[in-house]
């Protein structure tokens, strides 16, 4: 392991060539380099050390606790009856049947909801959704009465014993067909339309010019598939309501503990004091546990009306047929170019299937979250997005699974009409994509649709892929196969992801601001406890925190403690999605680190009886310029902060802070895949599959490699196995993980990771975030490889999932066949 | 996922295994390795009243040859399958199979006998034992009898044996000299079930094919055997064409069901495909 001498002074400011956050619009010339830097030594594993992750023991051990884990006495179990119809009235519910089970405590409908006013709920983007309906069903699945009973078996049995009369109504599931208003599936609404919102960005004249005098133009139609998260552990809560006190607990798998607590006492009235969200272990999330489902509020308001614990776990296929979707994206999209191949304007239709209610995760003024940034990592004059969104009788949603809301489907988008274009004008995807790329040196960049890239630096990226896939050689192989008539393709994807909201100014979930914090408390003998409004489902916080604190502070990460989840005890934050967790609460920690360092000058001055201004930082300790021997560690000065602090000094060693990033931070990466395909069955064998990420400065370099493992894989898998799947009765027929594929090591290709650092500069440590990068990166690139295998055949485009049956469909109709 | 109520046994012998279901007939439901079974409970498609545990009895785990036979016990795991040697190294059609049936953390449960009385067309042994001309043992309260198996799969999910009769064996004849077997499936992903799958097992003369059965899975309501495809390739030499027009047969007389794995015209194309590629792969192994 590498690190800078320690002996070395070298004060931590100055490590980093941004060491100062430049403002919007400030120029700032960032380099790219591949070392990751490591100034700590591996005893206190700060940044750019692998360390082990330090939840993984328990993990491992299998002694997570998990909200399913939790068991309290007197404990009662919710299961709920749902919906066979996806468009139906209700004529009648009759529970009786269930209620003379033994062991049934309770029945709740709609009707029983409205009388406290909770039949219906607000979604994250401030539509309406119902909790349990009155008068229609309007999807599948839909949660139609939940009973409460004294084990989870009888509850089980008694949802069978709901008798519900329905009228089955028209199903509207095509959203095309929804725009048309022959079947309303909101009649609640005051206006009698399936249309949600209208939404633009760019120029639409300036677009239309560059249009006119292009010399080429492309056009495709291209659909993101309605797709699911699938996480591991599914949804579910223990709502604990004790009477005597008033407090009502709720443990819940929530990415966003802070922010729904606060819904809760909105809607429900409780005082928010009285409301405590402890989110515990959380198995995968994804942006699935971001949105509050049904199941959630009649768990909690039956703890309420009963005074007991009631747990609520949802199976498997609840939670693939009932909880928000991701993606659902129909794209009709067309690309211009100069007559010397040089990308001129992207202009977008979009159309938005909804389902039954807008709850997409979104900040509230983006309500196609940022799908904007679709001009990606190209220069153009200009671009222009045009999007109407529609309900239909489907799930509501939509989540932005593992994606910067909406960036995946931008990043598709840009990156098959970018191939579409290049093999239209006969040149090399790579090639192609050099000449187009946002140079280096004109970051920050401002793109037409006005996001400002904090830094980036394109050609670095896709060479080092292109170098260590050995490109020229495959494109040979490519050559000879064809020849032979054997189907190779070689597919790229430079994408441009745009993570970690905040501003504040312009970032808000239902009007809370996308901030978020860290509160650091060093205890007398150098140990500390670090709490965040983030909330870890996988991602390693326990870890990357600790050695963020470590990096600033000195201490040794094995010493900082990361807790998060837990309303009564951690900082106010908006949770962990959309990868904002580096660049906010990172950043939190950070400035929280630097606050204690300043406290901790001020007590070594008083211990070493110096001038604060005589001192230097020196990896842990505050040391006397030019005479090092004199020092104080972060250790001794943390026993001095409670037993020898100066007079004029409060006693203590902690800091808060909360953290407003200045801009979001722009991850980027090349991704190159190799496939080969099977004329007789048209299966798709991902040979090789090299990923390039740049998430600026990295933390922990191996918990970056799983998280872009991981990403890959869920990248993987909507390129060609996932999609949540509805007849033309709006049935779900992917259910169950027999139909709603998900890929398993069998699948995956062996990942080819590396990175190239261009740090952000605006970030304090010049970190971006990066789990999602991958599963943004990787589908288009994938695609790319297919449609590049097959070009030469007539095939321009395929829709994921790039099933067997539609390669096989391909080749047969270009009369090709084993 | 919450299975309804039932009844749960666990007899310690086949004989008190076949008194209880005598006792329950018709309510009851056997409980091998339980891999398709519970499933169906949880999701309460399946609700008997009672489950007969076969796990607690002892002697019904093996594999060996036996009088020009390799025997198998109805509760072989499909894991002890995979690993055999024996089946490795003269029965390639089954150690084919044996590797791709389900995932390796079902194979660690999954019994061979559950997979074959099951009678779903969709699982692999199916199609394997009919290519082999295989035989199952039943036992019943008047003994055991031998049911061949091409007399076994009376329609989906419904076999051959009586309602008080427990599959305890199934016996694959040795192949002989010159022949080869091979197992060719495609499937979405692993533990997916096949889009198709086609199972042979022939004897070669030369370059001349004298005997050969072919089985096919998932691309019809019952497992099958593809007799047309059989009768273009006996007695005649192995050639492209040959093959083009033994695959076609095949791919005709099976009768898909579309579903979310392929239209019926997409899997009758697989199944023609996938029919020339086991019996190449057959004849190099009986030629070699």
């Amino acid at each position: 392991m590498n690190y800078h001498d320690p002996h070395k002074p070298k004060h931590l400011a100055d490590r980093f060539e941004n060491k100062h956050a430049v403002p919007n619009g400030a120029s700032a010339v960032v380099a790219t380099t591949e070392t990751v830097r490591v100034t700590t030594p591996a005893d206190i594993g700060g940044m750019g050390h692998r360390m082990k992750r330090k939840e993984d023991p328990r993990f491992i051990q299998g002694k997570g606790r998990y909200v399913d884990d939790i068991k309290l006495p007197g404990m009662l179990y919710m299961d709920i009856v749902r919906s066979p119809y996806a468009h139906a009235k209700i004529l009648n519910i009759d529970a009786s049947a269930a209620l003379a089970l033994d062991g049934v405590v309770a029945v709740i409908t709609g009707k029983d909801l409205a009388a406290h006013n909770l039949h219906w709920m607000p979604t994250l983007m401030s539509d309406t959704q119902m909790v349990l309906p009155i008068d229609k069903v309007v999807y599948y699945s839909q949660e139609v009465a939940c009973v409460i009973a004294t084990s989870r078996y009888i509850a089980a049995d008694a949802v069978e014993q709901v008798m519900v009369d329905y009228e089955p109504l028209d199903v509207v599931v095509d959203p095309y067909q929804a725009l048309k208003d022959e079947t309303l599936v909101r009649d609640d609404k005051e206006l009698k339309t399936n249309r949600i919102w209208h939404w633009e960005a760019g120029d639409k004249e300036a677009t239309d010019k560059v249009f006119a005098a292009a010399a080429h133009v492309v056009k495709e139609h291209i659909y993101l598939p309605r797709i699911h998260v699938a996480s591991i552990e599914t949804c579910g809560m223990v709502a604990n309501f004790t009477p005597a006190t008033g407090k009502m607990q709720l443990y819940m798998t929530t990415q966003a503990p802070h922010a729904i607590r606060t819904v809760f006492a909105l809607v429900s009235g409780l005082p928010e004091h009285r409301i405590q969200v402890i989110s515990p272990d959380i198995g995968g999330g994804f942006g699935g546990k971001v949105p509050v489902y049904p199941g959630y509020v009649v768990c909690a308001v039956a703890s309420l009306l009963l005074g007991k614990p009631v747990k609520w776990i949802e199976d498997r296929s609840e939670n693939l047929t009932a909880d928000s979707f991701a993606r659902d994206y129909h794209l009709e999209a067309e690309l211009a170019a100069d007559a010397n191949g040089k990308i001129t304007g992207l202009r977008v239709n979009g159309l938005a299937d909804h389902g039954c209610a807008d709850a997409a995760a979104n900040p509230s003024k983006f309500p196609a979250g940022l799908f904007s940034i679709c001009t990606g990592s190209y220069d153009m004059q200009a671009a222009h997005i045009n999007f109407d969104a529609v309900y239909t009788n489907k799930p509501p949603g939509g989540v932005a699974y593992r994606c910067s809301f909406r960036v995946t489907e931008a990043v598709h988008m840009i990156e098959r009409l970018t191939d579409i274009m290049a093999h239209e004008l006969g040149e090399d995807p790579a090639a192609f994509r050099m000449k187009n790329f946002i140079p280096a040196d004109h970051f920050p960049y401002k793109s037409p649709t006005g996001w400002e890239y904090d830094s980036g630096n394109y050609h670095a990226a896709l060479q080092k892929a292109l170098d260590m896939i050995g490109y020229d050689a495959l494109r040979q192989e490519q050559a000879e196969k064809r020849a032979r008539g054997e189907l190779m393709g070689i597919g790229i994807s430079s994408f441009t992801e745009v993570v970690g909201a905040g501003p504040a100014k312009d970032y808000d979930i239902l009007g809370i601001k996308m901030f978020d914090s860290a509160e650091i408390r060093i205890h007398p003998t150098g140990k500390a406890i670090a709490r965040f409004g983030t909330k870890s489902q996988g991602q390693g916080h326990e870890t990357t925190y600790a050695q963020i604190i470590a990096e600033e502070l000195g201490l040794p990460m094995a010493d900082v403690d990361v807790e998060e989840g837990d309303t009564d005890t951690a900082p106010y934050g908006l949770g962990t999605y959309a990868s904002r967790s580096t660049p906010t609460a990172g950043a939190a920690a950070v400035m929280a680190s630097r606050k204690i360092k300043a406290k901790a000058r001020k007590i070594a001055a008083h211990l070493l009886e110096v001038s604060e201004d005589d001192l230097e930082w020196n990896i842990n300790k505050w040391q006397v310029k030019g005479s090092p021997e004199q020092a104080k560690t972060i250790q001794e000065i943390a026993f001095a902060a409670y037993t020898n602090h100066p007079p004029d000094v409060e006693a203590g060693l902690e800091a808060t802070d909360y953290y407003n990033p200045p801009n979001l931070t722009f991850p980027f990466g090349s991704y190159i895949c190799v496939v080969d395909i099977d004329k007789g069955t048209g299966e798709v064998h991902v040979r090789r599959f090299v990923a390039i990420d740049d998430c600026g400065n990295i933390i922990n370099p191996l918990v970056v490699e799983g998280q872009v493992h991981g990403g890959l894989t869920m990248g993987l898998a909507p390129a060609l196995y996932e999609e949540i799947v509805y007849d033309e009765n709006g049935q779900c027929l992917t259910g169950t993980f027999a139909d709603y594929l998900l890929p398993t090591a069998v699948e995956s290709p062996k990942w080819e990771t590396g990175h190239t650092i261009t740090p952000s500069p605006h970030h304090p440590i010049g970190a971006k975030g990066v789990g999602e990068s991958p599963t943004v990166g990787a589908p288009p690139a994938i695609a790319n490889a297919v449609v590049d295998a097959l070009w030469h055949l007539g095939v321009r485009h395929i829709d994921i999932p790039i099933t067997p049956q539609k390669v096989w469909q391909a080749l047969r109709d270009a009369g090709v066949t084993d | 996922m919450i299975p309804g109520a039932f009844d749960y046994h666990a007899p310690g012998t086949l004989s008190e295994a076949v008194t209880l279901l005598r006792q329950h007939a018709g309510d009851a439901k056997l409980l091998a390795g339980g891999q398709s079974l519970i499933p169906a409970m949880r999701f309460r498609l399946a609700m008997p009243p009672v489950l007969i545990d076969l796990n607690q009895i002892e002697g019904l785990e093996y594999v060996r040859e036996d009088n020009g036979h390799l025997a198998i016990g109805a509760m072989t795991r499909e894991s002890a399958l995979e690993e055999s040697g024996l089946v490795q190294s003269r029965f390639h059609l089954l150690a084919d199979a044996a590797r791709v049936i389900a995932d390796p953390v079902v194979r660690n449960r999954a019994t061979v006998g559950g997979n074959i009385a099951h009678a779903d067309p969709a699982n692999d042994h199916p199609a394997v034992m009919l290519a082999y001309g295989a035989e199952v043992i039943a036992l019943g309260p008047n003994g055991t009898r031998a049911i061949a198996i091409d007399n076994f799969f009376v329609d989906l999910f419904e076999n051959a044996l009586a309602e008080d009769e427990i599959l305890t064996e199934i016996r694959i004849p040795t192949p002989g000299a010159n022949s080869g077997g091979a197992y060719v499936k495609m499937e979405r992903k692993v533990g997916d079930y096949a889009i198709s799958g086609v199972a042979v097992q022939l004897t070669m003369n030369g370059d001349t094919c004298t005997s050969a059965r072919i089985g096919l899975t998932n691309v019809s309501p019952t497992p099958m055997r593809a007799k047309q495809a059989e009768q273009l390739l006996v007695g005649q030499v192995v050639t492209d064409e040959r093959l083009e027009a033994v695959g076609a047969a095949a791919a005709a007389e099976c009768d898909p069901s579309p579903d979310l794995r392929g239209s019926a015209e997409y899997k009758r194309d697989v199944t023609r495909v996938l029919t020339k590629r086991a019996i190449r792969q057959a004849v190099e192994r009986a030629t070699s």
